[in-house]
Formats: C-alpha cells, structure tokens, sequence
C-alpha cells in the first residue's frame, strides 16, 4: 500500500488580476522505504506539492482541487487542528539552508526535546534519551557532549543531521525533503545523500525528493516526476525517465546537464523554457568598437603570473599584535594563466577560491606574494590612474545576478557606467550605440536598454552582467560562479555565451565553480584548492582522467553518477511557442 | 565576555569625560559665576577674595580636575537660586522622577509588547489595524498635549484622578520618598506615567510587530511548524525571543530618554521631580543645577546602555563563545 497518494492535486494563489495556478492536476504515489524524486526547475511548482502536502501553503495559496491521501486516510480536507498533529507526527519535513532552519537562541536538545514531547507521551528524561539517540543515529559523534550546543556551534553539514534528526524524531511516514543538498559542498552532499538512503531503508519511510539537481535524483531516487509549470510532464520509475525519456522537456533538462565525463565542444541548446536569444546584429568584431584596440601588446609568457600569494584575514582585533587572530584563506598559492585560454579553478567552499578572484581584481590586498599582469605588477602598484588602467583590462562576472546589478539604474545604464567612466567612448550617442550593441550581442536585444533589472530573469540579467563587464573592453575575465544561481537549461545557455565571446574576442578567463561537470566543459586548465591551498594544476582532460592528488580523486569520486542520464539522443528542442 | 565589558566600560568612561568637559566649561565660561553669587553692591576686593577662595584663578585643567573629582563625588557646587548643595537638591528630586519612570516604562512594556505580538502574528484583523492607527495618534501628538487632555477628562471633567503633584508619600531609608504605598500616591501616578509612556508604548509595538513579521517569515519558524509544534511554543518560544535583541536595544535607549526628558510631563503635571527643577534652574540661569543634570543625564544614558549590552549576552548564544 502507498504511504502517499496524490490525485489531481491543484493548488492555486489568487493574485490581485488574475489567479496563478502553481500546481496542475497532479498525480503521484510513494510506497513505503521507496525514494520518489520531484524535479523540475524553478517555477515548476515542485516545492508547492511538498507544501501543500504538510498543509504549509503560503497565504494566499491553496488547494483548490484534488485529493491527498496518506496511507489512505485523506487529510486535504482535515481540519487545521489535526493537520498540526500530522506534522512531524506522520510527515516530517528537511529544509533545503541548513544554516537558517534552526532556532539560533535553542540548544539542538531543547529543540528536540520540545518537538518530541509534542508528539510522544514521554518524559523529559526520556525524551533527552531519546534525542541523544537520534543525533547518534544520525551520524555526529559525541552526541551526548554536542547535543547541548547551539546550532552556530556546528557546521553546515552537521546542522542539517540536526534537521534530518528533527524531522524524523517522532518516527513519521513520510518524509517531504526540498533541496536537502542544495545549500552543500559535494561531498557534504554526498554524505547527506547516503544517509538519507541509509534512514529510508531502515526506518521504511517513504520520502519525497524535491529537487533541480539531476544529480541527486539519478543518485538516491526510486522513481522519478518531472514538472515543468505546474504540470506533471513525465512520472515514471528512474532509470526509465533518464534513461529514455518520452517528453520533449525531459529530454532538454537533460540533455542540458553538462557532462562530467567527456568535453564537447558546445552545450546542447534547450530552448524549451527560455528562448536562448541569439545575437539580433551580427557586429563585425574587426571594426567594431568592442574589437578595437585590443592589441594590448604580446606578451611573451603568462598574461597572469601569481607567486606565493597569501591572504590573512583578521579574526580578533587587539592593539596587540601578538594577540591577534588569523584566518588564512589563501596559502602560498602559485599558477599562471596563458593569455587566450580558460583557467578553472576548483573547490568546495571555503577553499579560497573567490578570494584569489578578489585578490586580482584588487578588491583584496594581498599581505604577501605577487600577481604579475602582463608585465605590471598588480601588488605595488600606487598610482591611481595606473590602478584604474589595470581594472579596465579585468572585469568580473559575479555569483549572484539578483544583488549584482544595480536595481534603481536602467540597464542602459548600467552598461554605460564603465564606457563613461573609463572614457572609451567620444560621444554620448557613440556611448549608446555601444550599448544597444552590446545589448544585441549578448542576446538581449537593445529595447532591453529601457527595463530595469527586475523586469527580466535570472539567466538575463547575468547576461546583462556580462554586456556591463565587455564594457571596458576587457582583456582578462574573471567568472565567479557565474551560473550556480541558475536553471539548468539557462546555464547551458550562458556558458555557451561565454565561450562564444571568448572565441571572438581571444579573451582570458579565469573561471571558479564548485561544479567539476560545468569546470570540465569550460576550462583549458584546472586548478583544484583546498584550504586555501592549490593542491593540483593540470590540463583538463588529464586532470579528470589521471588526478594526481589524493583530494582531487576524492572530488572526482563524490561527483553524482549522471550514467543512467540518456545522452543517445542530444537533440535540440525548441520553446513550443518559439 | 570580560573583555568585552572592559572595552565597553573604557569608552563609557571616555564619553562620560567628554561629557565633563562640556559641563564644566558651561559652568566656567557662561556668564561670571561670581557675578551670579554676590549682589550688585559687593565691592570689587570682595570679589576678588571669592574668585581667589573659589580656586576661579587657578589654571584651567586645575580647575577641570577638581571639577571631575568633586563629582565624582557628587559634589556639584551650590545651587545659585537655593542657596543649597546641588546634590541635595537632586537627591530629593530624583525619587520622583526615578518613579514617574520606572511606572511609565512598565505601562509601555506591559501594554506594547502584547499589543505588538497581536499585531505581528494577526496582521491581517481588524484588531491589529485599529492598534496600528492609535498608535500613530500616540506617535504624533505631542506629549503636552496629550497630558492636558488627560487632566481635562480624567480631572477635571470626570474628577476621578488628580491633576498635579505626587499625592502623599512615604519615607523609605534616609533619603528615598516613595508614592507607591499610598493609594493617592498610586493614582497621581497614572495619568503622568501614561503621557509618558504612552511615545514608548508605541514605539515598542510597532517595533515588535515589525520584528514579529520578519522573524515568522524565516525558515526555522517555518521548519518549527512542519514539525508540528503548537502554535504557542512557535509563537513564543521561537518567535518573541527572536525579536528581543533589537527590542531589548530600543528599550534601553527609551528608558533613558524616559528619565532625562520627563521635563515636560513633570511640567504638565507638577511633578516634583529633576525635569521640573531643571526647567526651574534653565528660566534663572542656575548653571550648577543644568550642569549636574547634564552629568546625571549622561550618566544615565551611558550606564543603560552599558547594561543592554551586557544583556544581549544572555539572549544570544552567538555572542557568549568567543570567535574562532
């Protein structure tokens, strides 16, 4: 019997014009001990159906048609009352930022202790047993010591054990978990995936999966439902739906997910749900004003030498300098960077990679070592004006394209900022024309010039970000995990534009990820950090094949196994509508 | 910890020097003090003896450092309209005032902080907005105003409190008066401790609620319901504690302001206490009396905020482990 049935769920949220249907006639089940994956991207509804089965809908939402029944009993319809007492009683639920879903004022053990005395007629000294148990159970050692400890005292890893072990500490049936991993280094990720798979088969709940990560859901999923809004476009058991999937949509999200295994030349194109834009105007580079002197001068060697460069960042201030406190985030690194090629950098966070992007760009003092550009060195140089000639040639394509970009300035703007500031234009009508330029040839299109940057998505405005960083004519690119904030289909997309650019105008990038698949597919070479220390460079077909350091190997290890994913038929599909 | 309070003290210390300064040069360079000791008659040897007895020509730091060391010691000179030491004046003020405070502090508390969870957690009722549109009146009516508007309904149309002064009082110790043993005492309290309070009161609903929506959108609020705990543990286990740092904050500023800008309540309502002798001291330029106040207000401010800060290590747990 199935512990979760879902018939012809909708649920709706009634807006001031028009009512938003998040969910569609939904239809899904999941036995007991079975793992049902929901993936989707975002605005599919995905998170809506986990909510909605725990009875959490955000106001205004709800349910406005279908049926919901757990071990069949329906409980859509109970009253509010009753529904609290399934939370966590019946269905337990894991959040997706381990570091924001516990109460920081609350030891974990009166969080546990509370939530299990809601549910279970036991003592304080029992349930204090009890909570001790599961945090063992769990996976943190010491659980008896740590369990008084407030949830800054443990890391992101750890802190989401303490959410798993406070979702299933009343013994649930089902357990809803939303982006468990999302929020995690790999091989965090990895470990929560294990024990999630580990928990479900001993304790024999069922478990719904709600993810964008097709990585998790060939990993740890029985069966599989693909959503793309608000609709179920695909359900069927794993290795089934990836390994030959029927729905045009389905087979573009994965064709969209880049390969760890092989380099191609081009990510696929999906154009299911979000039309790629292609460039409106073909600009001759040759006489454009982006191609024009661009001749920096050769230079013979490296374009970015980097020598021993150490950062240490103050932890405790005092007037004393022997009592001072370091974190060193950056150890004695050293590499170059051929001019014209994509170097990747590596590793999980906190290894000092964004900081070594901070370092270059100058956003950081360095307190020791050299970063060599050209031949200029960057540590010493003074002069304002040499300053600002040296950020003109390097421009940064930042994480996060919702804070990036300036969202009181129009993104004709926004462009123009640089071109005017650095003076590389003779006119303000020039300056426009390069704008509108830029706009059409990043796919935009230069109407685009009149919005502001809430009009337009994600994946749009990181190509606004990277129209506002050709502005200076950059000659040196520093990606900072330009495509981590975004949908599957439009990262193929933008990585696609930024190969594009760097083939036309012999660009070189320095790019960071954590994503070794996305790494492979953009890099020439790689390097792999670790606290703060670079612990391999090599080329990037040797480094996947013959890693040489023990934590590169590691790495390489923990990477989800994409081999159920169907590559057989790479096809291209376009928007319906398109 | 410990070192975290000895920073803190250290630069209580420094403003409070700063504080000095200003107070003791109001002192020495407003006016001649010793034209306003003697009377127009006073031959100009007289004068000069007194100057020289004062230690008025003594160089300037000299005459700092007494100033500091004499009120560090409380000693702020004598008053020029009383004729009496400035601190045993305020020593039978400051009861007074201390009280009116003290009651208008809890009247804001105990009123704001309920009506600021109501608010926060049914945002959406009637309630909530009617809160919401009285409290503007509480922010935008000037205090006065309201306090003659209290003494016309409650004094002098319905008759049921009085209108001025503290009612009777009892002596506590050698030198405490205290009004809250006596029953007139008690309801000569009510209507200043509500002018007073009732700006705060305000300020600490709206700043509650404001907290209260914000931290019930977070996600360990969320995750708190989906693990099915009754809406009271949510609401006030997990949520109001999570809105107390900022409101601890605020309330400590107010308490403050509470005590050293009474002035006008106690004007309304005649209430013997420092606002009134200050406002006193102001209209005759009796320079002791507005420096000490100035030391006492500064005093107070710094030695609340001090306090707050030490509680915020009792509420976060963030803060009580040293960083890494």
């Amino acid at each position: 019997m199935n512990v979760l049935d879902i018939k012809d769920l909708k649920v709706e949220f009634p807006g001031r014009k028009s009512v938003f249907v998040a969910v569609n006639g939904v239809d899904m089940s999941v036995e007991a001990g079975k793992i049902l994956g929901v993936v989707g991207e975002s605005g599919a509804g995905k998170s809506t159906v986990g909510n909605a089965v725990i009875g959490l809908l955000q106001e205004p939402g709800h349910i406005a048609g279908g049926e919901i029944y757990l071990h069949g009993k329906r409980i859509d319809q109970l009253p509010y009352k009753q529904k609290r007492l399934l939370r966590g009683r019946k269905i337990g639920m894991i959040f997706q930022d381990p570091l924001t879903s516990l109460d920081p004022l609350q030891t974990v053990e009166s969080q546990l202790v509370e939530t299990i005395r809601t549910h279970l007629p036991l003592s304080a000294k029992a349930a204090r047993q009890r909570a001790v148990e599961l945090i063992d159970s769990v996976g943190i050692p010491n659980a008896d010591e740590r369990i008084r400890q407030y949830p800054h005292q443990f890391s992101g890893g750890m802190r989401q054990r303490v959410v798993i072990a406070l979702a299933l500490c009343a013994e649930p049936e089902l357990v809803i978990a939303d982006e468990p991993t999302t929020a995690l280094d790999v091989s965090i990720q990895a470990q929560i995936l294990e024990l999630m798979k580990k928990l479900c088969a001993e304790r024999n709940v069922a478990m719904l999966v709600i993810t964008h990560d097709m990585g998790v859901i060939a990993d740890i999923t029985d069966h599989v439902a693909v959503m793309y809004h608000g609709d179920l476009v695909e359900y069927g058991e794993t290795t089934q739906v990836l390994g030959a999937p029927v729905h045009p949509y389905t087979q573009s999200l994965i064709s969209a997910v880049p390969r760890p295994d092989i380099r191609v030349d081009r990510f696929p194109v999906v154009n299911y749900i979000e039309k790629a834009g292609t460039p409106q105007k073909q600009i001759d580079i040759s006489t454009h004003w982006l191609g024009k002197s661009r001749d920096y001068g050769k230079v013979s060697g490296p374009l970015v030498k980097i020598r021993d460069l150490d950062m240490a960042f103050e932890t405790r201030g005092s007037i004393f300098p022997s009592r001072r406190k370091y974190f060193q985030a950056v150890k004695k690194v050293s590499f170059d960077i051929e001019e014209g090629e994509t170097f990747g950098l590596v590793g999980e966070s906190g290894s000092g990679k964004s900081t070594i992007a901070r370092l270059i760009t100058g956003l950081y003092e360095p307190t020791g070592g050299s970063i060599l550009f050209g031949t200029t060195e960057l540590t010493s140089l003074k002069n304002r004006r040499d300053v600002l000639a040296m950020r003109r040639q390097m421009q940064m394509i930042f994480q996060d394209p919702y804070s990036s970009l300036n969202a009181r300035m129009r993104v004709r703007d926004i462009i123009a900022e640089p071109i005017k500031f650095h003076r590389l234009a003779s006119s303000n009508a020039e300056v426009r024309q390069i704008v509108d330029d830029l706009l059409d040839h990043v796919g935009l299109g230069a109407a685009a010039g009149k919005k502001y940057p809430h009009e337009f998505s994600g994946g749009q405005r990181q190509r606004i970000s990277i129209a506002r960083a050709l502005a200076t004519r950059p000659r040196f690119l520093i990606c900072d995990e330009p495509t981590s904030a975004l949908d599957v289909s439009i990262q193929a997309q933008i990585l696609n534009l930024l190969k594009d650019l760097q083939e036309e105008l012999g660009l070189t990038m320095l790019f960071i990820s954590h994503d070794l698949a996305v790494i492979r597919q953009m890099c020439n070479r790689i390097g792999v950090m670790r606290h703060g220390e670079l612990c391999e460079v090599a080329d990037c077909d040797a480094l996947f094949e013959t890693p040489q350091h023990a934590y590169t190997r590691e790495l390489l290890s923990l990477m989800p196994s994409l081999e159920l994913l169907s590559r057989a038929n790479l096809q291209t599909v376009d928007h319906p509508e398109a | 910890m410990i070192g975290f309070a000895a920073r803190r003290l250290l630069q209580a210390m420094i403003v409070m020097l700063v504080v000095a300064l200003l107070a003791f040069t109001m002192f020495r360079f407003v006016g001649d003090p010793i034209n306003q000791m003697v009377g127009i008659e006073t031959s100009l040897e007289e004068r000069e003896a007194l100057r020289e007895r004062l230690g008025l020509n003594d160089p300037i730091p000299v005459q700092f450092l007494r100033f500091i060391t004499q009120a560090a010691q409380f000693d702020f000179g004598t008053s020029y309209q009383f004729r009496q030491p400035v601190s045993e004046l305020f020593a039978k003020r400051i009861p007074a005032t201390l009280e009116l405070s003290f009651a208008s502090a809890l009247f804001a508390l105990v009123v704001g902080i309920p009506m600021g969870i109501y608010a926060g957690l049914n945002r959406e009722s009637a309630i909530s907005k009617l809160f919401l549109s009285v409290s503007l009146i509480g922010i935008s009516l000037p205090t006065f105003f309201i306090g003659i508007l209290l003494i016309f309904l409650f004094s002098v149309t319905l008759q049921w409190l009085p209108s001025f002064g503290r009612g009777e009082v009892v002596q506590v110790g050698s030198w405490w008066t205290t009004g809250f043993l006596t029953l007139s005492g008690l309801k000569a309290l009510i209507l200043p401790s509500i002018t007073l309070g009732l700006y705060q009161m305000t300020l600490i609903m709206r700043l509650i609620r404001a907290e209260m929506l914000e931290v019930i959108r977070t996600d360990y609020i969320k995750f708190a319901r989906a693990r099915g705990l009754p809406d009271r543990l949510v609401n006030f286990r997990h949520a109001l504690k999570n809105t107390l740092v900022p409101v601890i904050t605020i309330t400590g500023l107010q308490l403050g302001a509470i005590i050293a800008f009474a002035t006008i309540t106690e004007t309304v309502f005649q209430w013997p206490g420092m606002g009134l002798m200050f406002l006193q001291a102001v209209q005759n330029v009796d320079i002791p009396i507005m420096s000490a106040y100035l030391l006492l207000t500064a005093f107070l401010f710094v030695a609340i905020n001090f306090i707050v800060d030490i509680l915020y290590f009792f509420i976060d747990p963030r803060l009580r482990v040293g960083r890494p």
